[in-house]
This record gives structure tokens, sequence and C-alpha cells, in this order.
């Protein structure tokens, strides 16, 4: 310890200055934020007289996790939602295991099952769940089911877009660059409320087409092509050479590139995909504009109570935090696959 | 393009078919759906327990309970603002109660109807107490905080030319951010509608050292709308929203409604308990619309002390929005 912080903070006295200086400034500037988020700050109690004025008042956040977490779902459903939380964690976790891909087809198998499983238990319906329809979601949870489903239907509708780009047919090759260019060219809010508010006019009366499915379809179709062009330029990354030998095995299309092409191009964009993911993530946000109400719309509309007008403070930096905990567990998480070996390579982990 | 203009056109009938007949589609579906903000204080906006609250999601409530019998068959869809009128036109929400303005171009040119005024609002002004300042017509050579490229901004302009009066406008993008310019000394006086004063009244520090000015420089008057061509709908729901005034003029009230129902010898209130009269048959619905709205929900002024009144963290005054005979706007006519 000593040994690091002589090498790396007081190697010589002009270093050393600067290193002080800069320590300094970052104490002088965190001070402030620290007594308000921390020190001074109230942590207990119901309603606002339980704030003292003196620094952030976590009240307002304590007071409301249920809705900032849940939504609208009925209290008495609400395990449904951690039940599904903790199954879809299940179901994803060999993804991010280093052995268990020596069998994709069971790890995918495995995960898609997993959402259709957690889709039934929030939906219900079915095994003596009640019904709850999807306008009583909201928070965190319409989020995470915004960004998940996103994520699933975008990774391998984004990998076809790439390859049918690339593809030597040309009516098919065609359709995948306009599919890519129309999406990748409008801003997703226009997406979103070209699904929102023309659809409906377009339908005939009685056809209802559930709002958030609406949102959903958008917004999968939209990540599906910025995906597209971040696994397009995996596959440029790949030397010909590849192709030639996976055709000189006597592998067809698909399986030479299931086998070879694939696995080593996806492994290249790997922080392009994680990138695209994060970007996606965040843009959920944006579904408020369809009166849809994830975390920060729930947040939002909870400081519009009365009760708690003037807090704005306390429910965005939740929100935020928020967000940055999950935007950086899925950038650690994607180290994993990184270092994970390819195909060919010793396994070393 | 032209199979395009087809389908619209073609959808927009089938949307006007399906209009013709609004309270039959809220009996069968056993719900009635409006379209409500998504969060403004007071007005609607979700409570502790997430069921959403305000005076917009009570007159809701009080149509349900007008035509289903039951409040709790109010569901509310919030609607940004952008989307709001195109859920009404598509049939998605069956009236909007969102805190929407009146005006001559909504209510002629977008197949709307305007019910009734539940809220007079208007812009005015905002001041530290003690300065000496009473009355807009004082602030003269005054610095004013305001919204951007709004009508807010406008209005303002208008106000202090027509006076010939000279301000310095001081503008932001965000509310909170012209808040927190007032907040900072910057400004002598902040403007925009009265009911978004209060509410932003509430997130200064020292409140109470703040006053609203009884100055009203502009007109805003919000109520609930309804799709035009349903004329049925848009009396249940405009008498539903009268019986309310009629109620407090009539000091009927959530309290002793069962009480007067059988005591009163009033005949105003006979008619409008449904004691005597024909007023709930004459819209399709049953002798007690109106009792049930009131014990349900509230005469107009329990709503308003409720929501926005000296009941609520708002404390806005009544102002305009006091009865006719108390010197306000709220004026509905007689239910015979």
């Amino acid at each position: 310890m000593t040994g690091w912080l002589r090498v790396r903070l007081f190697p010589g006295p002009v270093n050393g200055v600067v290193s002080v200086l800069l320590l300094a400034a970052i104490v002088w500037a965190m001070a402030p934020v620290v007594d308000w988020a921390f020190i001074s700050a109230d942590w207990f109690g119901t309603t606002r007289a339980d704030c003292s004025g003196a620094g952030a008042c976590w009240v307002f956040v304590t007071a409301r996790i249920g809705q900032f977490l849940y939504g609208f779902y009925p209290e008495t459903e609400r395990w449904r939602v951690d039940v599904a939380a903790l199954c879809l964690a299940l179901g994803l976790a060999p993804l991010f295991m280093a052995r268990a891909m020596r069998g994709p087809g069971l790890v995918f198998g495995l995960a898609f099952g997993a959402l259709v499983l957690c889709g039934m238990l929030l939906i219900g319906g079915a095994f003596g769940l009640p019904y709850v329809p999807t306008r009583r979601w909201g928070g965190l949870m319409l989020t995470l089911v915004v960004a998940v489903v996103g994520i699933a239907a975008s990774f391998p509708l984004g990998i076809l877009l790439a390859l049918g780009r690339r593809s030597r047919l040309p009516v098919l090759r065609g359709l995948c660059v306009a599919f890519i260019e129309l999406w990748r060219g409008v801003p997703l809010i226009t997406v979103l409320f070209m699904a929102s508010v023309m659809l409906p006019l377009f339908l005939p009366g009685g056809a209802e087409m559930d709002k958030l499915l609406r949102a959903l379809i958008g917004v999968s179709l939209f990540a599906a092509a910025y995906m597209a062009e971040v696994v397009r330029g995996g596959l440029q990354a790949i030397p010909v050479g590849q192709y030639e030998a996976a055709s000189a095995l006597g592998l067809g299309y698909w399986r030479s590139h299931a086998l070879v092409i694939l696995p080593q191009a996806l492994r290249h964009v790997v922080p392009g995909i994680v990138n695209t993911i994060i970007g996606l993530f965040k843009d959920t946000t944006l579904v408020l504009v369809i009166g849809l109400f994830d975390l920060l719309g729930m947040v939002q509309a909870a400081l519009t109570d009365p009760n708690w007008l003037g807090y704005s403070l306390e429910g965005y930096v939740f929100a935020g935090v928020m967000f940055w905990a999950f935007c950086f567990s899925m950038s650690r998480l994607s180290l994993r696959f990184e270092r994970r070996p390819g195909v060919g390579q010793e396994d070393t982990a | 393009m032209r199979i395009l203009c087809a389908a619209l056109a073609a959808s927009l009938a089938i949307t006007a078919a399906s209009a013709a007949a609004t309270l039959d589609t809220v009996r069968q579906r056993g719900a009635l759906v409006c379209g409500v903000s998504q969060g403004l204080a007071g007005f609607s906006n979700p409570d502790a327990q997430g069921r959403w609250t305000g005076l917009d999601t009570d007159i809701c409530r009080a149509v349900a309970s007008a035509v289903l019998g039951d409040a709790k068959k109010a569901r509310f869809v919030p609607l940004s603002s952008k989307e709001s009128f195109t859920a009404l036109q598509s049939g998605a929400v069956d009236m909007l109660t969102r805190n929407t303005t009146w005006t001559q171009t909504r209510d002629t040119a977008l197949g709307l109807n305007f019910v009734a005024t539940i809220f007079y609002d208007g812009q005015g002004f905002m001041v530290r107490r003690g300065v000496g300042v009473d009355s807009a017509e004082q602030l003269d050579g005054a610095t004013v905080c305001v919204n951007a490229g709004t009508t807010t901004e406008l209005n303002l302009a208008d106000y202090f030319r027509a006076r010939k009066m000279r301000y310095t406008p001081v503008v932001f993008e965000k509310s909170d951010e012209v808040l927190a310019a007032y907040q900072a000394g910057r400004c002598d006086a902040y403007t925009t509608d009265q009911s978004g004063l209060y509410a932003q009244r509430l997130k200064l520090q020292d409140r109470n050292a703040h006053t609203i000015l009884p100055d009203v420089i502009s007109k805003e008057p919000l109520g609930p709308v309804v799709r035009q061509g349903d004329d049925a709908w848009f009396d249940i729901v405009r008498w539903t929203v009268f019986a309310l005034i009629n109620a407090e003029e009539l000091g009927v009230g959530q309290t002793n409604v069962d009480g007067m129902r059988t005591a009163s010898a009033d005949p105003r209130i006979r008619r409008l308990l449904g004691a005597d009269g024909r007023a709930g048959a004459n819209m399709g619905l049953d002798a007690e619309w109106a009792l049930r709205a009131i014990r349900q929900v509230g005469n107009y002024g329990e709503l308003f002390d409720r929501h926005l009144g000296k009941a609520s963290p708002l404390m806005i005054d009544r102002g305009m929005n006091r009865l006719w005979n108390k010197g306000g706007l709220l004026y509905a006519p007689p239910i015979r």
C-alpha cells in the first residue's frame, strides 16, 4: 500500500504537490455533496413534516419506493414482480458463465424460457393468478420490461438484418438496407409517438392494441437497426480466409456463420453491443411521452403530489443513481464476455 | 398517398360511428375511462397509495358514479398533452379531464366539445411580501421571471404594453429554473398561471414570505372535453358538473346528502336528488344519479377545498371560482 502510494502519487516533489492539490480539490468539491446527501440528510419518517430541510430528505423516496419500483401494480400482487425478477436473473445467469457456452442451445433456451415465464407471471390470468393489465405496470419494473424485451428482440433481429445487408440477394439486401436506414433515420420519440398516436387512428374502432405492446415493438425495431450496424462492423472485420476455410470444411451458409463467423464477429463488437444496450436502457425513459410511467416518469408524477412539492432534487438523484447502477452493472458484466476465450482459443478461465 | 388518405378517412368515419353511443360503451365496459394529466398538483397526481387524485380525477369519478353507480369504476389514462386529443378522437378514452384550456380553435376545429368550466385559471403574479406591492398595476419597472416561448410570455408583454408600463423579462426554459431565479432574487415578480403559482410557491424555502397578487391578466378556463357528435353523452357530463355546482349552492354536501333526500322540502333540492321530477330519466339515467355523485365525491366546494383550497397544501384562493352569488363566476343552470 505505501509502496503504491509512493510510486503512484508521490514519485517526486512536483508530482507530490499536484497529487495533494488534486486531492484537496476533490475533497473541497465533494464535501457539500456528501453533507447534503448523507450527513445532514433526513432518512426516517413518513411525511413532509419529517424533513428538517438541512440536507436531502430521503423520506420522499422511502415513502414512495413501492411506486418507484412497481408503478401502479396492485400491492398484493407485487411479490410476482419480485419472483419474475429472480427467475429472470437465474435464467440469464448461465449466459455469463464461461463454461456454459459449450452448449449454447441449452443456455439460450433457458433464457428464453425464463423470459416467457416472467411475462406470464407479470400478466397473470392463468394458474390462479389474477390478471394485471399493462396500464398498471410502471416504475423500475416497466423500465426493465421495456429494456429486456427490447434487448432480447433486437439482438437476434439485428444479427439477421446485418447478415441480410451483406447478402448477395439484391432484394433481400435492399429490404434490409431500407429497414435499417429508415429506423436509424428517425428519432425514437417519433417512433413511439407514431405507435401511440397515429396507429389508433388507422386501426378499426374496436381493435385496441395494447399501448405497452406498441411501445415494445417500436423500441425493438428501433434498437434492431442500431444493433444490425454494430454486428455488421464485426462481420466486416472477419478476414475472408475464415469464410474460405469454413467453405473448405464443407459448411453451408448457416453453419459456417453459426460456427465460424458469428462467434468471432460478435466477440469483436461486444463493446459496441453493450453501448447500444446501455443507450436503449436509458432511452426507455422516453416512453413517458406516450403516457407510460417508467422509473423516471413515476418519480416525476410523485413530485406533483401537493404533499411532496419541492423535493425534485431528491427524486432526480434517486432516479439517476438507479439508472447509473444498472448501466454500470451492464458494462461490468460485458467484460466477462470480452474475457471469455473464443472459438479455437484455450479456456484459461 | 391516396391510399393513406383513404385509410385515414375511413378510420375517422369508423371512430365517428363508434362515438355515437358513448353511454352504451361505458355501460357495456362497466368502467368509465378518463384521460388525465401525467401529474399536475391538485388536478391529477398519484397519491401515496398510487391512486390518481385531484379535481380533474374527481370530476371523472362523479360522472362514473352518476352513470355506473360507483366512483371506483372510473379508470384513468395519463396522457401527455400531445396525445390527449387524439386519444379522445380515437375512442381510447371516453372523456378528457385533463386541465384543458377551452379555446375557440380547440372547440371548433378538432371535433371536440368543451363541456363546462370547472376551474377558472388565469395568469397571475407572485411577489415577496413586504415590498409594498398589492396589485399588478404597481409593477411598473419591475423585473419579471417568465417561461420562454409560452403564451405566458405574450400575455405579459400585452399586459404591460396596454398599460404603458415598463418591465424587464428574465426568461428561462424550465419552470424550475424560473423558480430558482425568482428565489435567488433575480426578479421582483414571477408570472405563470395562478394554479401553477400556488404549486410553485410550495417549493420555495420561505413559502410564507411570498404572496400571489389578486390580478388575473389572462383567461384560462379549464374543463372536461368530450367527442363531438354524441349529444347525449355531452349532456350527461355537463349536467354532472352542473349538479355538483348546484349542490354547493343549495348547501347539499357529502355528509348531509342522504338526510336531505328525505328531509328537505326545498323543491330545488328535491329535483336535484331525484325525489321529484325526471332529471335523471331525461338523460337515460336513474333518479339518483346526482345523489350518488354528491355522496361518493362531494359537491364542487368540497372538491375544491379538498384538492386545491384550504384543506390542501396548495391553499389556492377560490377567487373567480366562487359561486356566482358569492362574487365568483361559477353559475350552473337550474335543474328543473
